[in-house]
């Protein structure tokens, strides 16, 4: 029973930390600065991490569907199941739990270490916002940057794909392009990568959550980075099933 | 005759962190212009007790007043106001390690000032020269020293001209000689600037240097209240134990 009511005390406190960040968005000041620097650090410092697995996502799925398709005679429908699989579900799934353990540990570690050398109370003496400044730009530039990493992991994921076709069977670029994109629907691609705002949001939130309410020394900075990417992960994981059945309802199968 | 406002008072402030009893209705007066001591071993809440002094810990019950105002009571922006009067120096410096010496001053200044970016570089080059670092603007706190450090968060802690400076231990872990540096720049504050000081210290040889009145903290209790002679010939057993 116990348990219970910490997890829910739990729930509740990031639930308020949340709230917090959608009533301090849209006050002054607007911490543009910062905010770039927070998309450049989540952006272009993730970049190759993502396009690495996005590139080997596509490879490894390209390989091990032809030899199962082959065998039911479908091998002309690798591009469309390799876009589908990629941009509907691998790419922004994988691609936000890459993200949850790079940036949701580094934003927990970062915040936390600053908890615990007082970088923050200085932050709170000098009459300045620290959970503008530091919360605020951190869930913001995860909420932009999330989507376009994950286009960048499906388009890599894509030509990975097409690459092996092309080393295995000389597939024509252009007959994969086509196969590959006329399968797609425009609200597949909005939809797919739109939710990767969502999870960039979890993500950022219980990495702030987790290292702005660090007590203590290093052991629990260190503590709440792997909570951080615990919670994170499985929030991602749970969102997606959510936007998932959300999307079945809204656009059909 | 008009009675003298005291520019920092604390009354019966009592203060828990769970089922941990911190403090247990301490009492403190500081005048204007003058440097008061805590002192006391440690987790004996003088930590706790300053920063509510800033408002970075809201009391259980008792009254914090500083200038005049209310600190408990005071609603954000208000509190904030009062924030720029005050100067805070942190245990460990706690200079934003992301940014270089200048950007640690000017990130305060650029939000608290009107002036241009001229004017504020001469503002900073002014402050780190005042506590004698003047080449050290563009290194990178984990490039300081920790003497260095606290002179350079000395700086940052004064550089909006504040009346009050609160220095959470202020010589801790330095030689002998930064000891001493630190300590002289916090007396050169109070004879130039007539700054109200509250520093938080075991160290006796900075409390010698810097404190006019001190008071000795025990087990959240201030056990005693005077000048540091008056402390370290007092026959509490307490006391005694402490001055060796």
């Amino acid at each position: 029973m116990r348990i219970w009511a910490k997890i829910l005390d739990e729930v509740g406190a990031i639930a308020t930390f949340a709230g917090m960040f959608f009533q301090q968005l849209f006050q002054r000041p607007f911490e543009g600065r910062e905010l770039i620097r927070q998309m450049d650090e989540t952006g272009s410092k993730s970049l190759l991490l993502v396009l690495v697995t996005g590139c080997s996502i596509g490879i490894v799925l390209s390989m091990q569907s032809r030899g199962t398709l082959a065998r039911f005679g479908a091998e002309a429908v690798l591009p469309s199941m390799l876009a589908l699989s990629v941009v509907k579900e691998i790419g922004p799934v994988i691609t936000s739990l890459v993200l949850a353990g790079r940036l949701g540990a580094g934003i927990a570690a970062e915040l936390g270490s600053m908890r615990v050398t007082e970088q923050i109370d200085a932050l709170e003496v000098s009459a300045l916002q620290p959970f503008k400044y530091l919360v605020v730009t951190r869930v913001l530039a995860c909420v932009v940057m999330f989507p376009l990493l994950t286009i960048a992991c499906d388009m890599v994921a894509l030509f990975g794909g097409y690459a092996e076709s092309l080393l295995s069977s000389h597939l024509d670029y252009r007959l994969f392009i086509d196969q590959a994109f006329s399968s797609l629907r425009l609200s597949d691609v909005l939809f797919s990568t739109g939710k990767t705002g969502v999870f960039g949001f979890l993500v950022a939130i219980i990495g702030c959550y987790s290292g702005y309410h660090v007590r203590g020394g290093t052991r629990e900075v260190g503590q709440a980075a792997m909570r951080a990417v615990v919670i994170g992960s499985l929030l991602v994981l749970l969102a997606d099933v959510m936007m998932v059945r959300l999307s079945l309802i809204l656009f059909g199968s | 005759m008009t009675e003298i406002q005291p520019e920092i008072e604390i009354r019966n402030l009592h203060k828990a962190f769970g089922e941990r009893k911190i403090l247990q209705g301490v009492s403190v007066c500081v005048s204007r212009g003058s440097t008061l001591a805590v002192m006391g071993g440690s987790g004996t809440g003088k930590s706790v007790l300053l920063k509510h002094m800033v408002g970075l810990i809201a009391p259980d019950s008792g009254e914090v007043w500083v200038q005049g105002k209310r600190v408990d009571q005071l609603d954000r922006s208000s509190l904030n106001a009062l924030r720029l009067r005050i100067g805070y120096l942190f245990q460990g410096g706690a200079l934003f390690d992301s940014m270089t010496v200048e950007e640690n001053l000017d990130f305060v200044l650029r939000r608290h000032s009107t002036r241009s970016r001229s004017e504020r570089m001469e503002q900073i080059q002014e402050a780190i020269a005042w506590v004698n670092l003047p080449h050290a603007a563009a290194q990178y706190p984990a490039e300081l020293s920790g003497g260095q450090k606290k002179r350079i968060a000395l700086a940052r802690a004064i550089i909006l001209r504040p009346d009050i400076l609160l220095c959470d231990e202020p010589t801790t872990g330095l030689d002998p000689v930064s000891v001493r540096t630190v300590s002289n720049l916090i007396m050169r504050l109070k004879a130039e600037r007539g700054i109200t000081t509250v520093a938080i210290t075991h160290d006796l040889l900075c409390a010698e240097i810097i404190a006019d009145q001190a008071t000795f903290l025990y087990r959240g209790q201030a056990l005693a209240e005077g000048t540091l002679d008056e402390l370290r010939t007092s026959p509490h057993p307490q006391l005694r134990e402490f001055f060796g």
